[in-house]
C-alpha cells in the first residue's frame, strides 16, 4: 500500500506538468490523487510476472507510406490561430536569460 | 423525427430536399437547444449552403450518397475546417482547424450535412458532461439529470430528436454510456476501424471514433461510412469493411452469446439487472444460445484504464503550452511562465487531475509501478477477453451500474465517477467493439441500456443482434416528453 501523496510531491508534479496549481489546489489535488492512487494500488494484487505489456490493442507496426511530395498547410493556415506571430514566425517570450547567452 | 435511413432514401427518390431536412433538424435545434444544452456551435449557414449543394446534384449523382441530405451533429472534439472545435476547453475556445477530420470529409463525401458541434466533457475526460467550460447538457428524460459523458451533447442531440444521426468518441466508454443513459444506440468500433486523423487526441491507444443513432440500422449505415483505411492515421487498418446494412438481416438463431458474472456483480442496480436479464432472455427467444464466460480482472479495469488514459493524455494535452495555437496567458514572463500559466488558465479541474495523475504514473521511481504494470495487466485483461470469445460470438452486460444521475450528484468525488465506468472500459483496453442499445425503462422512466461487445472486428455481428432485437422491442421508440 501507498503512502498518501504530500503536498511537496504534487509541487513537483505540478512542474514537471507544467502547470502552475494555485495553494488551493494543491491542497485538494494532494487529497484526491492520494484517494486515486490509493485506489489503483490494487493492480499490485495481479500477478504479472513475465506477461508483456499492451501498448496498442492492435498490432501494427512500421507502417509505410510512398515518399512523395505532397501539399502542405502552408504558413498563413499555420498561423492563423498563433496567440502571437511576427511575420512567418510564433512569437514567445525569450526562452534565454541575457546571463546565459 | 424519421430515421437517416429514411431521409436519404427520400432525397435520393426526389420526395423531398435536403434543404427540407436540414431546415427541419436547425429548427428542432433552436427550439430545444437552450434547455438542453446539446449543442456548443451550430452551423447554420455551412448546414444550408451544404444542403443546397446537395440539392443541385443531379439524380444520378445523388443515388451514389449514403447519407444524402442527413444532417448530422459532431461531437466538438472533431475537427472541422468550417466551424471552430473547442473540445468544450478554454484554452481551445476560439481554435480554428487548419484542417477537418477524416471522419468529417467522409461525411461530407456521402452526402451527410454537419450542422453543429456538440458538448462534451472538456477534452473528453468525464462522464457527465459536467466538466464542459462551455455548457451543461441536460438528459432529455429529465432535465434535473445528466446526459453522461462525455460525448452527452451527441447522444442528447439523437435522443431529442435535433439530428437523427450523430457522432462521438468513445475512450473508455464515452459514447456507449451516454447512449445507455438518454436511451440511443451508441457503438465504439474496433481500435484502427475508424481513422482518427483530425480527432483531438485524449488517449491515443483507446480513442475511437463512433455513431450515434436511434437504430442498429442507422448506426450500421453511418458505421460504414466513416471506416475504412486513412494514410494518415497509421493505426487505422486496411482490413475490409464488413456490409454492415447487408447483414442485419441475418437470424441471431444459434448465436452463442457470453454472460460475465463478473458484470452482473455487487454494485449492479436491481432495475438495471432485472431490465438487461429480459434483454437476454428476449435474444435467447430469438433463437441466441447463452453460455457463462469468465472475466475474472474484470475489477481491475477501472485502475488499468486510469492508469494508461491519464498517462496518454498528459502526454497528449503537453502541446498545449501557449505557443503554436489556443490560449495565451497574459502573465507570461520567461517561458515556462509562459506554458505553465497558459495551462493553469486554460484547463478545467478534471482535465488538470488527469494530467497530474498522469505525469506522476510516468514520473521517474513510478513508472514500473503503475504505468508499466497497468500495460501487463492490460495484456492479461486482453487474453481473458479473447478467451472468452473463442466460445461466444458476443457478451452481453449492463453499460453502466445504474441509470441517469442527478447533476452535481457526482462532481465533489471523482473517483466515484471513475468507478461507474467499470462495464464499458475493457472493450477500449482490449481494442474490441462494443455498442449500447436501448432495453428498458426504470421505475422513473430513466432509460437503461443493453452492452453487446465482440470480438475484433465484429462490428456486423453486434448491429445484426442489435437489430434483431430493435425489430422485436420498443424501447428505442420511446421518446422523452
Amino acid at each position: 500500500m501507498s503512502k498518501p501523496l504530500t503536498e511537496s510531491e504534487v509541487r513537483h508534479i505540478a512542474m514537471l506538468g507544467r502547470l502552475q496549481l494555485s495553494d488551493d489546489e494543491i491542497a485538494a489535488m494532494t487529497e484526491e490523487l492520494s484517494a486515486i492512487v490509493g485506489y489503483v494500488d490494487q493492480l499490485s494484487e495481479v500477478d504479472v510476472e513475465g506477461v508483456e505489456p499492451t501498448a496498442h490493442a492492435v498490432n501494427v507496426q512500421n507502417v509505410f507510406r510512398d515518399d512523395v511530395v505532397r501539399d502542405s498547410i502552408g504558413p498563413d493556415k499555420a498561423l492563423a490561430n498563433a496567440p502571437q506571430r511576427e511575420n512567418s514566425f510564433f512569437r514567445v517570450p525569450k526562452v534565454l536569460d541575457q546571463d546565459t547567452v | 423525427m424519421p430515421t437517416a435511413s429514411e431521409i436519404s432514401n427520400s432525397v435520393r427518390e426526389g420526395n423531398a430536399t435536403a434543404v427540407d431536412h436540414v431546415k427541419t433538424a436547425l429548427v428542432a435545434i433552436a427550439g430545444r437547444n437552450d434547455e438542453l444544452g446539446a449543442f456548443v456551435n451550430v452551423c447554420e449557414d455551412h448546414a444550408l449552403a451544404q444542403a443546397e449543394r446537395i440539392d443541385a446534384l443531379s439524380a444520378d449523382e445523388k443515388q451514389r450518397l449514403p447519407l444524402a441530405g442527413v444532417p448530422i451533429a459532431l461531437k466538438d472534439n472533431i475537427c472541422t475546417d468550417f466551424a471552430p472545435t473547442t473540445c468544450s476547453s478554454k484554452i481551445l475556445k476560439s481554435f480554428n482547424p487548419p484542417y477537418s477530420a477524416h471522419v468529417t470529409e467522409k461525411l461530407i463525401d456521402a452526402g451527410a450535412v454537419v450542422v453543429g458541434k456538440t458538448n462534451l466533457d472538456e477534452f473528453a475526460m468525464g462522464s457527465s458532461t459536467e466538466n464542459s467550460a462551455t455548457c451543461i447538457t441536460r438528459n432529455p428524460w429529465d432535465r434535473e439529470r445528466v446526459p453522461g459523458g462525455s460525448s452527452g451533447g451527441s447522444a442528447v442531440a439523437v435522443a431529442a430528436d435535433m439530428t437523427p444521426i450523430a457522432l462521438g468518441s468513445d475512450t473508455g466508454g464515452s459514447i456507449r454510456q451516454p447512449a445507455s443513459l438518454t436511451g440511443v444506440v451508441g457503438l465504439k468500433p474496433t481500435y484502427g476501424r475508424v481513422s482518427r486523423y483530425g480527432l483531438i487526441a485524449f488517449g491515443s491507444s483507446l480513442d475511437q471514433i463512433g455513431p450515434f443513432a436511434k437504430t442498429a440500422e442507422d448506426a450500421a449505415l453511418l458505421l460504414g461510412v466513416i471506416a475504412g483505411p486513412d494514410t494518415r492515421d497509421s493505426t487505422c487498418v486496411s482490413t475490409d469493411v464488413a456490409d454492415y446494412v447487408g447483414s442485419l438481416n441475418e437470424s441471431i438463431a444459434g448465436k452463442k452469446i457470453g454472460i460475465p458474472r463478473e458484470y452482473f456483480a455487487e454494485g449492479l442496480s436491481d432495475e438495471t439487472r432485472k431490465h438487461v436479464d429480459a434483454a437476454i432472455e428476449t435474444l435467447r427467444g430469438l433463437g441466441a444460445e447463452t453460455v457463462d464466460v469468465k472475466l475474472p480482472l474484470t475489477k481491475y479495469g477501472i485502475a488499468c484504464y486510469y492508469l494508461i488514459a491519464t498517462a496518454e493524455a498528459s502526454s497528449n494535452l503537453a502541446r498545449y503550452d501557449g505557443v503554436h495555437y489556443g490560449h495565451r496567458s497574459e502573465k507570461a514572463g520567461d517561458i515556462v511562465e509562459m506554458y505553465s500559466a497558459s495551462r493553469e488558465e486554460g484547463f478545467g479541474a478534471e482535465v488538470k487531475r488527469r494530467i497530474m495523475l498522469g505525469t506522476y504514473a510516468l514520473s521517474s521511481g513510478y513508472y514500473d509501478a503503475y504505468y508499466l504494470r497497468a500495460m501487463k495487466v492490460r495484456t492479461l485483461l486482453r487474453r481473458d477477453l479473447e478467451k472468452a470469445f473463442e466460445k461466444v460470438d458476443v457478451i452481453c452486460s449492463p453499460v453502466t451500474p445504474s441509470t441517469a444521475f442527478k447533476i452535481g450528484e457526482k462532481t465533489s468525488d471523482p473517483l466515484a465517477m471513475y468507478l461507474a465506468d467499470v462495464y464499458t472500459i475493457t472493450a477500449n483496453l482490449a481494442g474490441i467493439p462494443a455498442m449500447s442499445v436501448p432495453c428498458g425503462f426504470d421505475s422513473v422512466g430513466l432509460p437503461i441500456g443493453l452492452q453487446l461487445m465482440g470480438p475484433a472486428f465484429s462490428e456486423a455481428t453486434l448491429l445484426n443482434v442489435a437489430h434483431q432485437y430493435q425489430l422485436n422491442t420498443e424501447h428505442h421508440q420511446r421518446m422523452p416528453s
